[in-house]
């Protein structure tokens, strides 16, 4: 009895192990549990016109570095003839073309792919040093509007980010009162901000992103307020003082630095273009969670051939499980124990109804064949090996047939495993010389349905995806095959065999 | 007839299922490494006489491929004879003689057969079709079993055998299965012969079946079941019980034929025997076993097994009793 609870322990972890570590591939990777589910992401397109001198030609952008809200998933540029390079320096990160010799207009492309993730995931690096406010310099007459224009917001505030609030309100009003007007009229209302909060000693930096949006064109950068609180930098609505990062905003420029330099050039403009695309959620989280413990034990992580053939294998274990099923708990025949799931993955090759037909007609064909080389008195090996050959020009011609009749559907045979179909023809043509035609229907009919079934569960998409994305669904099917392995309950076949014990003993 | 019967049912009845069986009965009792023993008719022969056991007398064995093409001559002073792949199942493979006319052999069926074709059957067997895995095997030619006059009429183009299940030694059921037209003058049920359920107890006639279903009289001669009654009874019993010894086997069937002059003989030994013998007697296996699993080594010797055997297991003590009710 103790071996009993031993393995009932053993089928309980394999079962738990199963599901916890799906789950945490699930949670770390953001893989999705179902197949089809798609992800949004953002194509974003910076476009840099100007006019060259015929001189050599200095282009320097600045680029968004870790924007709060979205995962850098890929860029690249589009410049004909232009050397590219990505320079960073303090964290910040600016592309820089480069060519000896340009005359005339030129445009230059930046396009970045991004994924929008939750702003708490977003990682910032280590704490940026605390910068000082830099010092401002006013007129005579600003000076005192400045600092009246400051008591009342410091007035009606009580910390630096309902101050910033307040005095983005006085400022930003329809009517701003006398004090706001006379800065306002010296100073647009963004650098005036800057400027004033910097001379209340606040850090503040003025920031340019994007405002996401399907499909626009000819977008410039929307300036926003960033002020240094605490240990970060917040970002604030200069017109609405909307504190936080607004939805679908991209960050591109922050740090304090010109967003485009140009040397031998002029009549420089920058403008952006965006899109949104769907990309599946899978392939995504495999791009996205490159560095991940799961992701080296992923098998998505491999070249595209070893995946294909993995994914098969992988799919084996639920073919398994059907056949275990269909066996034991049912009592199907079938010839040959695995023989099924062999057929099972050819169908996954050529598609249920092609392959059945090709199937049925390829081992009907081989007996008839068969029938007349038991007449020559033959070896079994040998004649095994004939029908090996002749299986196979029966695929030849079959292909051949079918692409002259122009469908592709005859080319699909030649996925069966061949010495399988041999064996098959070999062993129904004994079945029917020694048990007649109904036996030969019996097992060959047991075989192709749970050949069937086999193939309908692994070509389920969501079968195939689990078992692929998360092969450890594998150890739940190992746990349910070994508790069906330890069943000794009647087959469903039997309730049938012994029908006839019932009769007299009914009461 | 209804078409199914229900499992709770099934379980009530005490009928053995094919997994139980495997799990609880083969797989508990029958440590693999004794299976090659009955696995191969030759090495149960070898071990029988050995034991003392009577069997069917082996002419020759055939090995290689070679020696087929003289088959002939050795086949030549035998007038009747079988040839059985040794490592077949299922009674395939299993070729009868009657006798031989100017060169032709002739089956029980009546069918002539050529030498070509006996060749092409030896050849086959040599190869391994026949064989459980396919493996390379060994043909087995062996005398040809004389209907016991007793059986005369019950059996079709075919000699009768009689199946014992055997668990520790003890007999538990016995069946006999008479060959058919069906059947090909096979014994083996799923062929299409009958099952006659005989009570452990007496060697009458339980019930018969064919494809599992009732039936009264011997579809192809007409006679009438009833009326059988094993003769030897005791001594058949004891014969099968007597393989527990010999292979060490917990749960074995043994094959038993009556030859007219040898008395009973044991043809083959089955490590896993099928279940359709439960049918046939209208009665589960699953409580007589459990109900010997519990009895610990009460019983030493042979006879003092079969005396129990008897004495609990027949139709008229109780044997119809359900599995709960022990």
């Amino acid at each position: 009895m103790r071996s009993r609870l031993f393995f009932y322990i053993i089928v309980l972890v394999l079962i738990v192990a199963g599901c916890a570590i799906a789950w945490q591939r699930h949670l770390q990777t953001q893989l999705p549990l179902l197949p089809g589910v798609q992800a949004p992401i953002w194509l974003v397109e910076a476009r840099v016109d100007f006019t060259a001198r015929g001189e050599p030609v200095t282009v320097n952008l600045d680029i968004p570095d870790d924007p709060p809200g979205f995962y850098l998933l890929d860029e690249q540029t589009a410049s004909p003839g232009y050397g590219f390079f990505i320079l960073t320096e303090n964290g910040n990160r600016r592309g820089e073309w480069s060519i000896r010799q340009a005359d005339g207009p030129q445009t230059l492309y930046y396009k970045i792919q991004l994924v929008p993730i939750p702003l708490a995931a977003t990682s910032r690096g280590e704490l940026p040093v605390a910068p000082a406010a830099t010092s401002v310099h006013w007129e005579e007459a600003e000076v005192v509007a400045a600092r009246q224009l400051l008591a009342v917001a410091r007035e009606r505030s009580s910390n630096p980010e309902s101050m910033t609030r307040e005095l983005i309100k006085l400022l930003a009003a329809s009517e701003p009162e006398q004090n706001a007007a006379l800065l306002l009229s010296a100073t647009p209302l963004v650098p005036l901000l800057e400027k004033l909060l910097n001379y209340s000693q606040l850090p503040t930096r003025i920031v340019n992103g994007l405002y996401l949006e399907d499909g626009r064109r000819n977008q410039q950068l929307t300036p926003k307020l960033e002020v240094f609180v605490g240990d970060r930098w917040l970002l604030f609505d200069p017109r609405t003082a909307h504190q936080g990062v607004p939805e679908n905003f991209l960050l591109w420029n922050q740090d304090r630095r010109s967003l485009l330099d140009l040397s031998g050039g002029h009549n420089s403009q920058i403008r952006f273009a965006m899109l949104s695309q769907n990309l599946p959620a899978a392939q995504l989280a495999s791009l996205t969670a490159a560095d991940s413990p799961f992701a080296l034990f992923g098998v998505h992580s491999l070249p595209v051939e070893e995946q294909a053939m993995l994914k098969m294998l992988l799919l084996l274990p639920a073919g398994a499980l059907v056949l275990v099923f269909m066996r034991i708990m049912v009592g199907v025949q079938t010839s040959g124990t695995f023989m099924p799931i062999l057929i099972a993955l050819a169908f996954l090759q050529t598609t249920l109804l092609p392959g059945l037909i090709s199937f049925v007609s390829i081992v009907a064909f081989g007996l008839l064949l068969r029938g007349y080389l038991s007449g020559l008195n033959l070896l079994l090996v040998a004649r095994i090996a004939t029908i090996v050959i002749i299986v196979i020009f029966i695929i030849v011609f079959s292909s051949l047939f079918g692409y002259r009749l122009g469908f592709n559907t005859g080319m699909t045979v030649n996925f069966f495993p061949i010495i399988i179909i041999a064996w098959t023809i070999e062993r129904m043509s004994i079945l029917w010389e020694d048990e007649g035609p109904g036996e030969v229907l019996v097992q060959g009919g047991g075989s192709l349905l749970v050949a069937v079934l086999a193939y309908l569960l692994m070509q389920w998409s969501v079968m195939a995806h689990l078992s692929f994305y998360f092969p450890e669904i594998n150890l739940i099917i190992v746990a349910l095959i070994m508790l069906m392995g330890n069943y000794t309950g009647y087959k469903l076949t039997e309730l049938h065999r012994f029908r006839a014990v019932d009769q007299q003993g009914a009461p | 007839m209804k078409w199914w019967v229900g499992p709770a049912r099934l379980r009530r009845l005490g009928i053995l299922g094919m997994n139980c069986r495997n799990l609880d009965f083969i797989g508990r009792y029958n440590p693999r490494r004794l299976y090659p023993l009955v696995d191969d008719k030759l090495k149960t022969k070898i071990l029988a006489e050995r034991e003392g056991i009577p069997v069917p007398k082996l002419h020759f064995a055939l090995r290689e491929q070679f020696r087929v093409k003289r088959i002939g001559e050795m086949l030549r002073p035998l007038a009747g004879f079988a040839v059985k792949p040794a490592k077949g199942s299922g009674g395939r493979g299993i070729l009868v003689i009657q006798g031989q006319e100017n060169g032709a052999y002739v089956k029980t069926s009546g069918r002539r057969l050529d030498l070509g074709d006996i060749k092409r059957h030896i050849s086959n067997i040599l190869a391994g079709l026949y064989s459980l895995a396919g493996t390379p095997d060994v043909a087995i030619v062996e005398e040809l079993i004389e209907l016991d006059p007793q059986f005369a009429g019950f059996s079709h183009e075919g000699i009768p055998d009689i199946r014992v299940v055997v668990f520790r030694g003890y007999p538990v059921m016995a069946m006999l299965r008479l060959a058919t037209h069906e059947s090909d003058g096979k014994a083996n049920l799923h062929q299409g012969a009958v099952g006659v359920g005989l009570d452990i107890a007496t060697g009458r006639c339980l019930m018969a079946v064919q494809h599992s279903l009732p039936l009264k009289v011997h579809p192809d001669t007409g006679a009438d079941f009833s009326r059988i009654r094993v003769p030897d009874w005791p001594e058949i019993l004891t014969l099968a019980a007597r393989c527990h010894e010999m292979t060490n086997l917990g749960y074995l069937g043994a094959d038993i034929v009556l030859d007219r002059r040898r008395g009973p003989l044991i043809l083959e030994l089955n490590a896993r025997p099928g279940l359709a013998i439960q049918v046939a007697s209208d009665h589960g296996l699953l409580a007589r076993l459990r109900r010997l699993e519990s009895l610990g080594n009460t019983h030493a010797t042979v006879a003092q097994r079969v005396e129990f055997a008897m004495a609990s297991f027949g139709r008229d003590l109780g044997g119809r009793k359900g599995f709960s009710e022990y």
